[in-house]
């Protein structure tokens, strides 16, 4: 077989990591390239080497202790045969197809160091290790960017105190610390009382968890939930162990404000009605901190700035990679698994990162024996059921958790929705309105909503849920957020370290 | 909408600045104008360019027009109903050696020909000046009277004058097909059907196909403009940047970002990327003359497709092979400033057949090897 160069995968998350093992395991040698200090990705963090507290994986990892522990010991044990770079931000990527199509063949391959050009690489990937810039060159790519929370705002919501569930969990897992004395767990989804079980369980006091969604939209949804009886049972044990332990969970209420002035003092919210139109007294609960999330979004960018084609998502609500059943993309060599390609959970991850690295070792070596064609075929099939078992389960989830998005229209006009470029509901509102904007990079040109230091990774949600009241159009009539490099911001002084940087031409040096 | 309508006094193809300031100068004499934009008005080069507002380092041929199209800037307000954040801040060229310095002095002799006014400075006293730069620049030729503006705001708001005028702006209307009977142009956009008197080409990087269609054939080739922007920094400085011989130019909006541009990225002719090896390279650049820039964060990096002509120069006036048609694009990646003022000598060749202001150098037979 002729071996690839350049199998680069990007993250080193569940996905990642099972996608490095399969390639190993064929006798390959693939660069992990990882923006965490340690692997493991968001749900398997590890706290740092030398961390000044002591938690086992029992604590860290509640009933997934055995599943982290098999991925760390399996990345462990491939560590000799990985090129694996931690601490590193891939934060755009050339494609020589880009190159070659605008007639500009020879672009991202001059970048390449002479070493590295070969006819293989399709493009290469602009990464910042610690503040070293690096260009590294790939013949084949997997994404496996994972997930951020889905945010949506609320008056107060950028007040000093307030966190995403994510962050929460990774305060917890990472720092060995809580995010506040006296906390409040708001918003919708799995990770709402998995997060409130385990801060509870470590001790933090956690005075309510606040669920947007109601029970009946929670059993409605439990005939899909059940194609996941183990996970299903977890997740019901975490609201008895909740209930059981005299936290209050309240169900199918509206978040209607963080109360305080220079910090979190609190959260205004209401219960739910009994009929519909019915208002229902505010409740003032004092707090000092909020964990707020409504379910997971998955990290598309690079797949974007890859040149990947997108389609929308009905189930995510959002645009995803188009891919095929095992993580091919639209680019030919550039595969995506995990969250990153749409949200599917941890145990999808670990088997949509081995069925991508199957396809691609498909792909370079359609001539290698039979027998070894067989047992990649047999695993692929055995990958496949898995996942679409994980699918239904992943349709139960959306019915029993939605975002709340009609919220939207409540939203008062002074609200900040973008929070980098300080940009407000009413300023949206009034741009749509004016029939200046019907889209949603329009909007961001007229506005300059998602255009700071997030992209609109935190604000894009709740900028498209105002959109689409405003203008009444369907979500995916709303376009999609094209993805600009750097993928998170980039230090200036990063250039610096590098000599390899060519000279601006003779013929490009416009005034 | 099958059947032709009334026909326009002028039909303009394209919704950036060109034909937006177009449309608005015709539709404020009062007449019938169409102006038909294949996706959004201002969305393209007029939208994502780098917003400098700026006469000084353009060739002499272009003094003329730059100076009347300044003019227009200062009425922005009145015009467009908003300041597009236009702000007079002055535009500072910089040399990095003895050579660029003569250069600079060379230019403001030439420059003082056609009004243009321009301050040398160098050694100590440009040092004590600017202390926000870095060794690497010896001197500078500031022009007080030059600026920049957020070119995002400002070009879809010429397109909404120009409504607001009584133009007729067709948004996301490609054309399909133009036709010159010998009498009138006609025009097929989809199911729609235009006829005018005159016809207007502002469509861009993508004009030459239409020139082409009337028998004018024009060398543009896409380019790619690549430009990024920091993170909000404290405010320091305080005129829109250049370097003489180009590579590298900076501002710093009010809300504190850095833009800054330099290089190319690529493109398809239709779509434009940035190349994140010019970023590095502007980057390492541009710390060198602002070093404040060090510590910064690069937050955002695009780039927008441009028509390039041969001698960087645009085409502008009429065409000499089919009457009543006029060319105006091809600007190289200057035509911020200038738009507006081509609108204006637009006008002036519609209502009266001839405009004041010298257009000779951007004929657009100039580039053919037999004069047509």
């Amino acid at each position: 077989m002729t071996v690839p160069a350049n199998i680069v995968i990007v993250g080193a998350g569940p996905a990642g990591m099972r996608a490095a093992e399969t390639l190993v395991e064929a006798g390959l040698h693939p660069i992990v390239l990882d923006e965490n200090a340690r692997w493991g990705g968001q749900i398997y963090r590890q706290p740092p080497a030398g961390a000044g507290f002591r938690r086992g994986p029992r604590a860290l990892y509640g009933f997934e202790a055995r599943k982290a522990m098999a991925l760390h010991a399996t990345m462990a044990r491939l560590r000799p045969q990985l090129d694996y770079r931690p601490h590193t931000l891939v934060w755009a990527c050339e494609t020589v197809a880009d190159a070659e199509r605008t007639g500009l063949a020879g672009t991202a391959h001059a970048a390449l160091s002479p070493g590295d050009r070969h006819d293989g690489n399709k493009g290469y990937l602009a990464t910042l290790r610690g503040t070293h810039e690096q260009a590294v060159p790939f013949t084949h790519l997997i994404i496996a960017s994972g997930a951020t929370d889905r945010i949506l705002p609320m008056p107060g919501w950028t007040l000093p105190g307030v966190y995403t569930l994510g962050a929460a969990q990774t305060a917890l897992k990472s720092q060995g610390c809580a995010i506040g004395r006296r906390i409040v767990f708001a918003g919708t989804g799995p990770l709402l009382y998995l997060v409130a079980y385990q801060y509870a369980k470590a001790g933090a006091q956690v005075l309510a968890v606040l669920d947007t969604n109601t029970m009946g939209a929670q059993a409605a949804a439990l005939p899909k939930l059940s194609a996941q009886p183990a996970v299903l049972a977890k997740g019901l044990y975490y609201v008895g162990w909740l209930r059981m332990h005299g936290i209050p969970i309240e169900r199918g209420v509206s978040l209607e404000r963080v109360l305080g002035e220079r910090r979190v003092e609190g959260v205004a919210w209401r219960p739910s009605a009994d009929a519909p139109g019915l208002d229902t007294p505010v409740h003032m609960l004092e707090c000092d901190a909020i964990g707020l999330g409504f379910g997971l979004r998955p990290e598309t960018q690079l797949a974007d700035i890859a040149g990947c084609r997108f389609r929308y998502d009905t189930l995510d609500r959002c645009w995803l990679p188009e891919r095929d059943e095992a993580g091919r993309t639209s680019m030919p060599g550039i595969y995506v698994a995990g969250d990153g390609a749409g949200i599917a959970g941890a145990d999808a991850a670990e088997r949509s990162g081995r069925l991508a690295a199957l396809a691609l070792l498909d792909d370079v070596e359609p001539e290698s024996s039979t027998a070894s064609i067989a047992s990649r075929v047999d695993s692929a099939t055995s990958m496949r059921r898995a996942l679409r078992r994980i699918a239904r389960f992943r349709e139960g989830v959306e019915t029993a958790f939605p975002a709340p998005l009609e919220r939207a229209a409540s939203w008062p006009d002074t609200m900040i929705v973008c929070r980098c470029e300080e940009i407000d509901a009413g300023t949206i509102r009034r741009c749509v309105r004016s029939g200046a904007a019907s889209e949603i990079n329009r909007l961001k040109a007229l506005t300059r909503i998602g255009m700071g230091r997030c992209q609109g990774r935190v604000c894009g949600e709740a900028a498209l849920a105002i959109l689409a009241d405003e203008s009444g159009l369907a979500p995916e009539a709303l376009g999609r957020l094209r993805a600009q490099a750097p993928i998170k911001p980039i230090p200036l002084a990063a250039a610096l370290c590098d000599e390899q940087v060519a000279e601006i031409p003779e013929d490009a040096r416009d005034e | 909408m099958n059947s032709a309508t009334t026909p326009y006094d002028v039909a303009i193809i394209g919704g950036g600045l060109v034909g937006s300031s177009t449309a608005l100068a015709l539709a404020r004499h009062g007449m019938r104008v169409l102006l038909i934009e294949r996706r959004y008005c201002g969305a393209q080069a007029s939208g994502v360019n780098y917003g400098g507002v700026r006469c000084q380092g353009r060739p002499a041929e272009q003094l003329p027009l730059a100076m009347r199209a300044r003019r227009v800037w200062d009425r922005l307000g009145e015009r467009i109903g908003i300041d597009g954040e236009f702000i007079v801040s002055g535009h500072l060229r910089l040399a990095r050696s003895d050579a660029d310095l003569a250069g600079l002095h060379a230019y403001a002799q030439m420059a003082a020909r056609y009004g243009l006014h321009l301050q040398l400075v160098s050694g100590a006293g440009f040092r004590r000046r600017y202390p926000w730069l870095g060794a690497a620049a010896v001197g500078g030729s500031l022009c007080a009277t030059d600026g920049h503006a957020n070119p995002r705001l400002v070009s879809p708001a010429f397109a909404r004058a120009a409504r607001q005028a009584g133009a007729h702006v067709c948004e996301q209307t490609p054309l399909d097909h133009a036709d010159y009977d010998g009498k009138r142009f006609t025009l097929q956009a989809g199911e729609n059907r235009f006829e005018a008197d005159w016809l207007i080409n502002a469509a861009g990087a993508w004009a030459g196909t239409l020139a082409e269609r009337f028998g004018d054939t024009v060398p543009m080739k896409p380019i790619y403009p690549n430009m990024w922007v920091t993170e909000p920094l404290p405010q320091f400085l305080e005129h829109n940047l250049g370097v003489f011989g180009g590579g590298l130019y900076a501002r710093q909006v009010e809300r504190g970002n850095c833009i800054i541009g330099g290089g190319r990225g690529h493109g398809d002719g239709d779509y434009a990327q940035p190349s994140s090896e010019t970023t590095r390279a502007v980057m390492r650049d541009a710390c060198a003359l602002l070093p404040a820039l060090r510590e910064a964060l690069l937050i955002r990096t695009w780039s927008g497709v441009e028509g390039c002509t041969p001698d960087h120069n645009p085409i502008i006036g009429v065409s000499h092979k089919v009457p009543r048609l006029v060319h105006a694009f091809g600007f190289s990646g200057g035509g911020f400033l200038l738009a507006p003022g081509v609108g204006e000598v637009i006008a002036d060749l519609v209502i009266d057949g001839a405009t004041e202001t010298p257009l000779d150098a951007f004929d657009v037979n100039r580039f053919s090897a037999v004069p047509a």
